[in-house]
C-alpha cells in the first residue's frame, strides 16, 4: 500500500510544521507504528532525521504511544491504541495527517513526543490507598461483591495515554482523573481517604493546566479502553460531596 | 570471583525467618541518612522503591519511559501465583516450592525458591489492600485459575491484565512516596554506567534522554530492577525499549552474570508475518485452560481449520501428556510446537504455527462465557490478525518471552559487587532453567516488597554511608566513558541503521541459539557475532546530535551492548552441553525427545566474569544442593 503522510515536525524551542513524506510499499498487515518504523529507516538511509514518536509495549497496554491521526486521537478505529491500528484500516493511496497530542498541560518535546508528567502529578496528589508493605490483612478478610470488583476493574483499565485530553476541546483531564477516583471510591479499601483524595486530585488536575469538562463526550469516544464518561459524573459527586463535608 | 551464596542451613521452612532475625537493622532515625538508587520502575523497582521509602530511606528512581507506570511488567496478562489454597485443592507453600523447583528443571536454589513461595501469600494481601481489582467469585472471595506446570488452581488474576493492575498498584504506592517527599523520580533517563570505587557500588551515570545531558548520581546502594534481555533476539514479546545495558554495564564492572543461556520461549504468541515486524505479541498462557492445541495429522494439509474433521486433528499435547494436557510447562509446549512444524504439519501461510482452538470452550461456556474470561485477549488477537477467534481457531507459535538468566545474586539479592543489588527479572535467582507461568509477577513483587527491604538494611548497617561523591575520579571517569561512547556512535557516519544490525543479530541468535541449540549452530553464531560487531562500529549511521531527544542514538547504544552480550549468551549455551528447561541442546535428549539433564556435570549455576575488552570471560560455578526436591527426569505425562 502507498500513503502520503503529513507529519508534525518540531524541534525544542522552535515552531513546528507539517512535513510531507511518501510511504510506499507498506504491508497492509503492518501496524501504524511499524509503518512509521519503515519511513524512519528510509529517512536515516537518506541521512535525514527520523520522526520522533513515543512507543514501547506495542500491544496496547503501556499507554506510551499515541498521536492524533487524521484528527482522531489514536486514529479513527474505536477501542484501540495507535500501536494496535493496522494499515489495512486505511485506503490505499490516502493522505494521512499525523500530529502530537495538543494540550497546554502536555507540551511538545519533539515532533510527536509530548510531556505527560502532569498525569503523574495528579496521581501523586492522591491516586492511591496508603498501605505499608507487609501490613495488609488476609486477601479474603473482606469479601467484595463481584459486581463491585468488575466495576472497579472497568475503570482501572485506564492506560494513562492522554487520548482523552487530546480529544477534548477543553483539553480536560476529567476522564483520566475520574477513572482513578471511581476505582478507589467503589472499593471498600478506598473509603478511608475518599474525601481528601477527591479534593487533592482535582486541585492537582487544575494546577497542571487542564481545562474543565463541558460534556462534549469526545474523551469517551477516543478512549482506547472505552472508559465511560459516566465516571465524570461520579468525580463531580465525589468532589462536591467532599467539599461540603470538609 | 568469589561466589558466596549465603544460603542458610536448617529446616527449609524456618530458613528465611531465622535469617531475617540475624540480619542487622538500621534504626528508624538513621534510615533517613541513607540514599538508595533504584533503576527501573516495573514490579520489582516500583515495589522496592515504595517500600524502601516507607521505611525511611531516600530513594531516587530512574527509568527510560515518561512515567513509571509504563514499565513492561504492565503487559503481563494471565496472573500471579500464590499458595493461598483458597480453592482447597491441596495447594501449600511446599507444593508451590516443589512445583517451581521442578518446573525450573532443578536448576534453582532451593532456599530462594522456598522463600518466594512463602512470601507469595503476603503479595496477594498487599495488592488487595492497594485496591487491585482481582477477579472475584459471586460470594465476594478472590477467584483463581490454573496455569502451566501445576495441578492446582493458584493463579490470581485481573481479567487478562493482571500485570497492569499489579504494576498500577506498585506505581500508586511509589507515587504516594513521591508525595511524601521520600522518592524522587527521573523519567526519560537511561543508566549508562555503574560506578564502582574501592570495591563498592557508589552510584550510576545516566543520560537525560530529552536534553542529552550526561549526569552522575552517588548513593549508598544501587538496586538494578532493569528487567530481562529477551530483546537480544530482536523479535520478542518484550517492549521495544527493554534492553540489557544496565545489567551488561554492571557485568563489565565486576558483577557476575549467571546462566545467560536460560531464555524462555513462550509457546502461545501470534506468529511472525513480515520483515517489517517490530515485535511479537503474546497470547496469555491462561488461554490454555480452555483452548485446545492441535495441528492436522496429515503433512501439508492446507484445508481451512474448520474443514478438518476431528479424527484428522492431532491434539498432540493431550495425547503425549495426558495428566497435564494443554497445561504442560512452557518449554515443553514450545518444543512440541516446533516438532510439529518441523514435521511439516505447521499451519498458516508460513507453516510456522499451530492452532489454539476455542470451539469446545465456546460450545461449553457460550461466547459470553469465553469473553468474560479472555475478552481482551480475543480482542487483541482480532486487532492484529483480522480473524475472529470465537469462530476460527487462533494460530500461535513460540516466541522469546522471558529470561531466567541474569545478574548473579546471593540470598540477599546482592550481586558480586557489594552494594549493587539486582531484583526481579534482572537477577537469575528463582526460576532455574524454566519459569512457570504467573511466577514472574510473583518474583518481582516478592523481591521488591518483601525481600530486598530486609536484606539491604543489613548491607547499609554493616557498611555505613558511602564516602564517595560525584567529584570523585571514578565518577568523572565513568562520565567520560559514557560521553565517549555517545561521541563514537555519532562519529561513525556509516550507512546502516541501528535496527538493521539489531535484526541481523536477532535472527542469528534465533536460528542458532533459539529453541534448539547444537555445538555446530552455537559455534556458527560465535564466529558471526564479531563480524556483526566489526561492521557495526564501522558502518553504523546515527543521525542528529547527542544533545537532544535522539531515539536513533538510544537504539544504537542498546544494540552495541546487545552485540557484546550475545557473545556471553552463546558461550554459556555452548558450555552447557546438557539440556535443561528452556535450554535445549539437540545432542542431549531422551528417546522421547525430551530435554535430558546431566546432573553429574551441570547441577550448578554458571557465572561469567568479565576479564576486559577482547579477553575471554571466565566461567565460574555455584554448585546447587537439593535436600528436599530430589532431581528426577521431569515428567508431565
Amino acid at each position: 500500500m502507498d500513503f502520503t503522510l503529513k507529519v508534525w515536525r518540531q524541534k525544542p524551542g522552535t515552531q513546528g510544521k507539517l512535513v510531507t513524506y511518501e510511504a510506499k510499499g507498506i504491508s497492509s498487515d503492518a501496524s501504524f507504528l511499524e509503518m512509521l518504523d519503515v519511513v524512519n529507516e528510509r529517512l536515516i538511509e537518506k541521512n535525514e532525521e527520523p520522526i520522533a514518536f513515543d512507543h514501547d509495549c506495542r500491544e496496547g497496554i503501556c499507554g506510551m504511544c499515541g498521536c492524533v491521526v487524521n484528527g482522531y486521537a489514536h486514529g479513527h478505529q474505536g477501542g484501540t491504541t495507535l500501536c494496535q491500528l493496522h494499515m489495512r484500516e486505511f485506503s490505499d493511496g490516502s493522505v494521512i495527517y499525523v500530529e502530537p497530542w495538543r494540550a497546554k498541560a502536555f507540551p511538545v518535546i519533539k515532533d510527536l513526543v509530548v510531556n505527560r508528567s502532569a498525569f503523574d502529578a495528579i496521581i501523586t496528589a492522591g491516586g492511591y490507598i496508603s498501605i505499608r508493605s507487609g501490613s495488609a490483612p488476609d486477601g479474603n478478610a473482606m469479601p467484595i461483591a463481584k459486581e463491585t470488583a468488575d466495576a472497579a476493574m472497568d475503570v482501572a483499565e485506564c492506560i494513562g495515554c492522554g487520548a482523552c485530553v487530546a480529544a477534548c476541546p477543553n483539553a480536560s483531564a476529567m476522564l483520566f482523573t475520574s477513572a482513578k477516583i471511581t476505582q478507589l471510591a467503589l472499593l471498600p479499601q478506598g473509603q478511608a481517604e475518599r474525601m481528601t483524595r477527591a479534593q487533592r486530585m482535582v486541585r492537582a488536575m487544575e494546577a497542571a493546566g487542564f481545562g474543565a469538562c463541558t460534556n462534549h463526550g469526545e474523551c469517551e469516544a477516543a478512549c482506547p479502553k472505552e472508559i465511560s464518561m459516566d465516571n465524570i459524573a461520579r468525580l463531580n459527586r465525589e468532589f462536591i460531596g467532599s467539599s461540603i463535608k470538609k | 570471583m568469589k561466589l558466596d551464596s549465603k544460603t542458610p542451613d536448617g529446616p527449609i521452612e524456618k530458613r528465611w525467618d531465622d535469617y531475617k532475625f540475624q540480619l542487622k537493622l538500621v534504626n528508624p532515625a538513621n534510615k533517613r541518612k541513607f540514599d538508595i538508587i533504584v533503576v527501573g520502575s516495573g514490579l520489582a523497582g516500583a515495589s522496592a522503591g515504595a517500600t524502601l521509602a516507607q521505611l525511611g530511606y531516600n530513594v531516587r528512581c530512574f527509568f527510560y519511559q515518561d512515567s513509571p507506570r509504563r514499565a513492561h511488567s504492565i503487559a503481563a496478562q494471565g496472573g500471579i501465583n500464590a499458595a493461598k489454597n483458597y480453592q482447597g485443592d491441596g495447594d501449600s507453600v511446599y507444593r508451590l516450592f516443589y512445583d517451581t523447583v521442578k518446573g525450573g528443571d532443578y536448576r534453582a536454589r532451593e532456599s530462594n525458591v522456598y522463600r518466594l513461595a512463602e512470601v507469595s501469600n503476603h503479595i496477594i494481601d498487599q495488592c488487595v489492600a492497594q485496591g487491585v481489582p482481582f477477579a472475584r467469585e459471586y460470594g465476594g472471595n478472590l477467584a483463581n485459575r490454573s496455569f502451566g506446570g501445576a495441578q492446582v488452581s493458584r493463579t490470581f488474576y485481573a481479567r487478562g491484565q493482571t500485570g497492569q493492575q499489579l504494576l498500577l498498584g506498585a506505581y500508586s504506592a511509589l507515587m504516594s512516596q513521591v508525595n511524601a517527599g521520600k522518592v524522587k523520580l527521573y523519567n526519560r533517563t537511561e543508566m549508562l554506567e555503574l560506578v564502582v570505587a574501592d570495591g563498592r557500588a557508589r552510584g550510576i551515570v545516566t543520560r537525560d534522554m530529552v536534553t542529552g545531558k550526561i549526569e552522575s548520581h552517588a548513593a549508598d546502594a544501587v538496586v538494578l530492577a532493569t528487567g530481562g534481555y529477551g530483546n537480544v533476539f530482536y523479535l520478542s514479546t518484550n517492549a521495544k525499549g527493554c534492553n540489557v545495558t544496565a545489567a551488561y554495564r554492571a557485568y563489565r564492572k565486576g558483577a557476575g552474570f549467571a546462566n545467560p543461556c536460560y531464555t524462555q520461549i513462550h509457546p502461545t504468541c501470534i506468529p511472525v508475518h513480515g520483515e517489517y515486524q517490530s515485535k511479537l505479541t503474546l497470547m496469555s498462557e491462561s488461554l490454555r485452560n480452555d483452548g485446545r492445541i492441535w495441528v492436522p495429522k496429515k503433512k501439508g494439509d492446507t484445508r481451512a481449520p474448520l474443514d478438518i474433521p476431528q479424527d484428522e486433528r492431532d491434539y498432540y499435547l493431550e495425547l503425549r501428556y495426558p495428566s497435564f494436557g494443554n497445561l504442560v510447562p512452557r518449554d515443553v509446549a514450545s518444543r512440541a510446537a516446533k516438532k510439529a512444524c518441523d514435521e511439516g504439519r505447521g499451519v498458516g501461510s508460513t507453516g510456522l504455527g499451530v492452532y489454539l482452538d476455542f470451539g469446545d470452550a465456546v460450545e461449553r461456556l457460550g461466547e459470553d462465557g469465553v469473553r468474560e474470561r479472555y475478552g481482551n485477549l480475543f480482542h487483541m488477537y482480532e486487532k492484529i490478525t483480522a480473524e475472529n477467534p470465537y469462530k476460527v481457531p487462533m494460530r500461535i507459535f513460540p516466541a522469546v518471552h522471558y529470561t531466567m538468566g541474569g545478574l548473579w545474586v546471593d540470598y540477599n539479592l546482592m550481586t558480586t559487587i557489594p552494594g549493587c543489588f539486582a531484583i526481579g527479572e534482572a537477577n537469575f535467582s528463582d526460576h532455574g532453567a524454566n519459569r512457570l507461568g504467573a511466577s514472574a509477577l510473583m518474583q518481582g513483587l516478592a523481591d521488591g516488597y518483601f525481600v530486598l527491604p530486609y536484606t539491604i538494611g543489613d548491607y547499609l548497617a554493616t557498611q555505613g554511608n558511602s564516602s564517595v561523591n560525584t567529584d570523585d575520579k571514578h565518577f568523572t571517569q565513568a562520565v567520560d566513558d559514557a560521553a565517549g561512547k555517545v561521541d563514537r556512535l555519532l562519529g561513525i557516519k556509516g550507512k546502516r541503521t541501528p535496527d538493521s544490525f539489531h535484526r541481523e543479530l536477532g535472527k542469528l541468535l534465533w536460528d542458532n541459539c533459539g529453541m534448539a541449540r547444537s555445538d555446530e549452530s552455537l559455534n556458527a553464531a560465535l564466529a558471526k557475532i564479531p563480524k556483526i560487531k566489526e561492521e557495526f562500529w564501522q558502518n553504523l549511521r546515527v543521525t542528529g546530535s547527542g544533545a537532544e531527544l535522539n531515539q536513533t542514538l538510544e537504539t544504537a547504544g542498546r544494540v552495541a551492548d546487545f552485540i557484546d552480550f550475545a557473545e556471553i549468551l552463546v558461550k554459556d549455551a555452548l558450555a552447557r552441553t546438557e539440556s535443561c528447561g528452556g535450554h535445549f541442546r539437540i545432542e542431549s535428549q531422551t528417546e522421547e525427545s525430551e530435554a535430558k539433564r546431566n546432573d553429574d556435570e551441570f547441577s550448578h549455576a554458571a557465572v561469567w566474569e568479565y576479564k576486559g575488552e577482547g579477553e575471554a570471560p571466565e566461567r565460574h560455578t555455584e554448585a546447587l544442593r537439593f535436600e528436599y526436591c530430589k532431581p528426577s527426569q521431569r515428567s508431565y505425562k
